[in-house]
This record gives structure tokens, sequence and C-alpha cells, in this order.
């Protein structure tokens, strides 16, 4: 048998606003290394890697903040909406976005994530949605679906006992101060490409001023759906975005008595 | 008498952080410091600053706390229903070593309590409410001219050392009238905060990760090394107190803030019977004047600890004298009125002094 000749071709870089020197930590399988690279790649085609300060949560975004080749911060569970507020305030030049999970949005969370919408604050938050709380275990998040099996909800979800599934993406353009409101998914190639787009949008929306901007990402989250990879992506098309709907909920570019200009 | 001016305690902080050069203010309203918050709202947004009511103070805290990552000068006030909800934020302001300024305008007792005068707090204060074996510097001052003064000397501290100072004032300092100089004070230079979140053009291109965890070089105990070394340095280098006719006192008065007006008032009325009294005012309570205390006590023998609650100093003041000095406490009990504007009057704490002598 010939030895067969190995060439290797680089047909892609990491982006330079990832930081090559820590590697990935999530779970094989985890959507949120897709949604990373897409944020650096954003950030970088919108020339704005110089004053953009980011947050990670205090989930699995939580070393969201050794990823990137930016101002980051990150670790606490909760009150993101909060920090980042204060950062933009005091810097009002630069661009500010917060990465939170879904019991961070949904739970513990929800009163910051309300306040900063209800303020119109010009951030742009970037939230995941696995439809569980994958840090501590995969319990049960607001946004777990109904009759979903967690590791608190063994029976699967009861509405009457935890109530309904958490729309964040339309609670959020239900709000006034809201520019940009948008859930996208990242399961397959066109959805990818969409939900680039959208991110980009929201950012684009903050450099303008306008108002406070977040993109929804449905995200796999595969050790704690107990799927293979695969078959989360099966998940995400058959079982996700029939509770969650993909799109735009609200895209506007001047909110009157807030937008900048 | 030139540029003097009348104010009260809690404007004495707003005046205090503008000249120290705070911007930014994010707080929630709660009497008694409500003064402090509208003093805000009127003079920031005139210096380009931005007074920002939060939803609540556990919002404000992690305010204060991103607004200080991002390296600019900011500050909340609030009182103790609210001191409390900050707790959380304030442990992650220490893991990361941000030089956060508090104004705690203390009110009477656990929840809800009193909007009005009492000194409940300072074992909150000095012994940290939130998890994880953190301190924070905590300046009491006793009159609006040191409210002023102390307010600027907090931001240099917390620069200097990059740790959170706490300002605990109570209802009688944050409310009463006196005649101030709102007179600049000048520091040593400050480091440069080089490690801030500022966007990493601002710092030729270089950026900076912080994670709100235990990841200092040398791992757990290259974080509490670090640590120990930083509160050691403090506590040798910052502790505060006055004391005042201690030098032929037969009985020591121990007393902070509030309590220390009215102590001083009591010296002055025994001394003009021939009481022989001397007072020593802890001005930082943490770090405690131990050594002052000790050596005080141990040559005066007799310390009495006046404070308006149940007794929290006095076990400061116990663990330093040791069984060098009697130690006795006039507390909460003592007030002339049981209502909520029950006060330790100066002739209440003459009266226990005869009886200790
Ligand atoms: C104050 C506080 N409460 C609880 C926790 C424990 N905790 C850490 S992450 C988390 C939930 C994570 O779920 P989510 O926000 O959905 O993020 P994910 O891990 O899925 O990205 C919880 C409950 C904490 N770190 N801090
Ligand atoms: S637990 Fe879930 S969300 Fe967290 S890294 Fe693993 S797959 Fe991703």
């Amino acid at each position: 048998m010939t030895k067969k000749e190995i060439t290797k071709e680089v047909v892609c870089e990491p982006p330079r606003t990832r930081l090559q020197s820590i590697p990935i930590m999530n779970c094989p399988g985890c959507h949120y290394g897709i949604i990373i690279r897409m944020i650096c790649e954003v950030i970088e085609e919108l020339g704005i890697e110089d004053r953009t300060i980011g947050l990670g949560g205090g989930g699995c975004t939580g070393f969201w903040t050794m990823y990137f080749d930016l101002d980051m911060y990150g670790g606490v569970h909760g009150p993101g909406l909060a920090i980042a507020t204060a950062i933009k305030r005091v810097h009002p030049d630069s661009i500010v976005f917060a990465a939170q999970g879904d019991g961070e949005m949904g739970a513990i969370g929800l009163g910051y994530f309300m306040a900063a919408t209800l303020r119109g604050e010009k951030i742009t938050t970037i939230f995941l949605n696995n439809a569980c709380f994958g840090t501590t275990g995969g319990q049960m998040a607001p946004t777990t679906l109904l009759g979903m099996r967690t590791t608190t909800t063994t029976q699967g979800r009861d509405p009457k006992i935890t109530g309904f599934p958490f729309h964040g993406a339309e609670l959020a353009a239900s709000m006034k101060g809201t520019a940009y409101s948008a859930r996208m998914s990242v399961h397959t190639p066109a959805n990818r490409q969409k939900a680039k787009k959208a991110l980009k949008t929201a950012f684009e929306k903050q450099i303008a001023g306008v108002g406070f901007s977040i993109v929804e990402f449905l995200s796999a989250c595969p050790v704690n759906w107990h799927l293979g990879p695969k078959e989360c992506l099966d998940f995400i098309e058959n079982q996700m975005i029939a509770e969650y709907p993909l799109g735009e909920f609200k895209n506007v570019d001047y909110i009157e008595h807030l937008s900048d200009g | 008498m030139a540029g003097k001016v009348i104010i009260d305690g809690n404007e004495a902080v707003g005046r205090g952080a503008l000249l120290a050069g705070c911007k930014h203010f994010f707080g929630y309203p709660i009497t008694p410091q409500n003064e402090i918050a509208e003093f805000f709202s009127r003079e920031l947004p005139k210096i380009g600053g931005v007074y920002l009511q939060s939803e609540g103070e556990t919002a404000a805290g992690f305010m204060l706390f991103g607004g200080t990552l991002a390296g600019a000068r900011c500050m909340t006030a609030t009182s103790s229903p609210g001191f409390s909800l900050m707790q959380e934020a304030i442990s992650h302001m220490a893991v990361t070593e941000v030089p956060a300024v508090i104004v705690d305008v203390m009110r009477l007792g656990p929840g809800a309590g009193t909007t009005q005068q009492g000194q409940t707090d300072y074992r909150q204060a000095t012994k940290g409410g939130g998890h994880g074996a953190y301190r924070s510097i905590v300046l009491a001052p006793y009159s609006v001219q040191e409210i002023l003064d102390f307010t600027q000397w907090a931001f240099y501290l917390a620069e200097k050392y990059r740790i959170l100072v706490i300002i605990l004032t109570d209802f009688i300092l944050g409310r009463m009238s006196e005649l101030v100089d709102p007179k600049p004070l000048n520091f040593d230079h400050l480091p440069e905060k080089d490690w801030a979140l500022v966007g990493k053009g601002k710092k030729g291109g270089k950026s900076k990760q912080i994670l709100s965890g235990l990841m200092a070089p040398g791992g757990i105990p290259g974080y509490f090394s670090h640590q120990i070394e930083k509160y050691n340095r403090i506590a040798e280098t910052e502790t505060k107190y006055e004391t005042c006719l201690t030098d032929d006192a037969e009985l020591l008065l121990v007393a902070y803030g509030s309590s220390a007006r009215s102590s001083q008032d009591a010296v002055d009325m025994a001394r003009e019977k021939g009481i022989k009294v001397g007072l020593l005012r802890p001005i930082t309570l943490w770090p405690f004047p131990q050594k002052a205390v000790k050596e005080l006590g141990a040559r005066i023998g007799n310390i009495l600890v006046v404070e308006d609650s149940p007794g929290e100093l006095v076990e400061d003041v116990q663990a330093s004298a040791g069984d060098s000095a009697r130690v006795s406490l006039l507390n909460i009990l003592a007030r002339h009125n049981p209502g909520p504007q029950g006060l330790i009057f100066p002739e209440r704490i003459l009266k226990e002094v005869k009886s200790l002598l």
C-alpha cells in the first residue's frame, strides 16, 4: 500500500478577535462555539473591536470572557445587563454587549433585563436559549419546553407547577426602548447566515444609538438534552422552533425621545 | 468664614464626591439618604456625568461595580436595607478588586426597622455582609466636615489599594447641618488604572479579560496570599483614630460616629466637674485601632463603650483590650425615649461614667 500524501491547506483563519491561547471549553455539539465565532466576525466586519467591551454571564457564557481579544468581564450569574448599563453610561462611545443564558434572562436576571429594556439602554444582548440550565447540570430553565424532562422536572415540565416557556425576544420587542429584537438559530447553514445578519443589525442599532437590541439564539445543549449532536439539530427543528418561532420581532431605526441624532 | 457653607451631612457626601472628581452615581431612593441621590441628580448632568436611578439596590450595586470596572469614579449611597441588597455586588467587587465607594446612612434595626436613628449595622459593615472572607475599608465620620473630607479620602483609599471603601454615617449625621469648609483635599499620586475595561483601542490594542473568580497567578494560595498581604498593608498604614483628654483619664470612652459626638459632650461635661474621662474615637472601623485600644485600655484600665446598638463595637473593643481593662457597655437600652426618636444623651453617658468611677 502506498502512503497517501496529506497536504494541509488553510481554508479559513480563525477570527483575529478570538483569543487563540484559550481553547473553547464547551461540550461536544454545543452551539455556543458557532455563536462565539459569529460575534467575532460581526465585530471585525463592523470595525468596532477597539471600542467594544463585552460581558459573559455566570453560566456557560462565563468562560466566554476568556475567548475574546476584547476588553471582557464575566462570571456573575444574573446582573449582566445592570453591569452593561453602567459601562455604557460611563463610556457612551463604547460598544457594549452581554451574553446571557436563559436562566439569567428569564429567571435571576429577568428584572435587570426588563429594566434595561424599559430604559432603552443602548447595549446589545446575546440571549442563549438552550431550554435548560446548562452549567449547573440541566435543571429546568424558564425556557424549558412543556413536557420536557430535566433534572428538576423529571416527569416533564408541568405548567400548573412552573408556568409557561419564556419568550424573551417577543417580550423585548414589546418594549418601547427596544430598537431590534430577533430570534435566530444556528442549526443549519441557512439559519447561520440569517443569524449573523441579525446579530450584525443588532450591533448596528447600538452603533447608531437607536436603542436596546437583542438577538435570542436557539442553541443545542447535547449533554443536558441527552441527545447526540445530530439529534439536537432535529430537536431544534421540530420542537424548539415550534415553541420559539424564528424571525425579527422588532426593527426600527428611530425611537422618539430616545435615539441619538 | 470665607467660602464656608452651612450644609447637612448628606449634601456633604455629594460635595465631597464632586471635589474628588466623581462623575457618576447609581442609586435607589431610601430614607434617610434621599438628599444624596437628589443632590447628584441635580449636579451630575451639569458636569456631563450620569445620575441613574436603578431598579433597586441590587442593580445599583452592580451598576456601581460596572462603572468602576470601566475605570470611572462613581459611587452609590443607600441606607441599611439597601446596603443588605448590595452584598452580592460587593462580593464581586471584592474578588475583582474594583475601587468602589459606598455611603451607608444607617437607620435602625433589622427588616424595615425604622427610618430614623440607629447604629445597628456596625457588624455588617466591618465584618462584611457578603460571602468570601473579603475586607472593606470602613470610615466613620462624626461631623459634616468629616463627611465632606472622608468622601474625598474614600476615593483615594479605594484606588490606592483597589478595595471597596464604605463611609458609614447615620440618620443624625446625614440630617444635621454644620458650617463646613468645602475645600478640595490633595492626596498622593495614584496608580494608573491599567486593569480597567475601557475598550482595547485606548490601551494600545491590549485587551483585558476579568473573570469574577479566583483566577490569580498562583491559584487559590496566590489569591489569598495577595489579599492577606493587602489587608495587612492597609491595617499598618491606614488605621486612624482620634483621642481626646486621655493623658490623665481614669475612664476611657470608646465610641464612633454620632455616638462619639454625644460622648465628646459627655467628656466636656465631666471635665467641668473635674471627672477625669477621655475619649477614643475609631475613625477607621476597619482597620480597627486595636493597638490604641489595647495600650490605652491597659494604662487606664476602665473602658466604657457607647453605641446606639445592642452591642457590636463592644466586641472589637473587648477583643482588642483583652484582659488588660474592664470593658463596660452603654447601649441602645440607654435611650431617653422608647420611640424611634430615642437617643443616648450626653447626660445619660455622664451618669454611667459616674457609676463606673
Ligand atoms: C447567585 C447565583 N445563583 C445561582 C448560581 C448557580 N448557577 C450558575 S449558572 C446557573 C444557571 C445556568 O443556566 P443559564 O443561565 O441558562 O446559562 P447556561 O449555563 O445554560 O449557559 C446557575 C443557577 C450562581 N452562580 N449564582
Ligand atoms: S452544558 Fe450545554 S450550554 Fe454548557 S457548554 Fe455544555 S452543551 Fe454548551
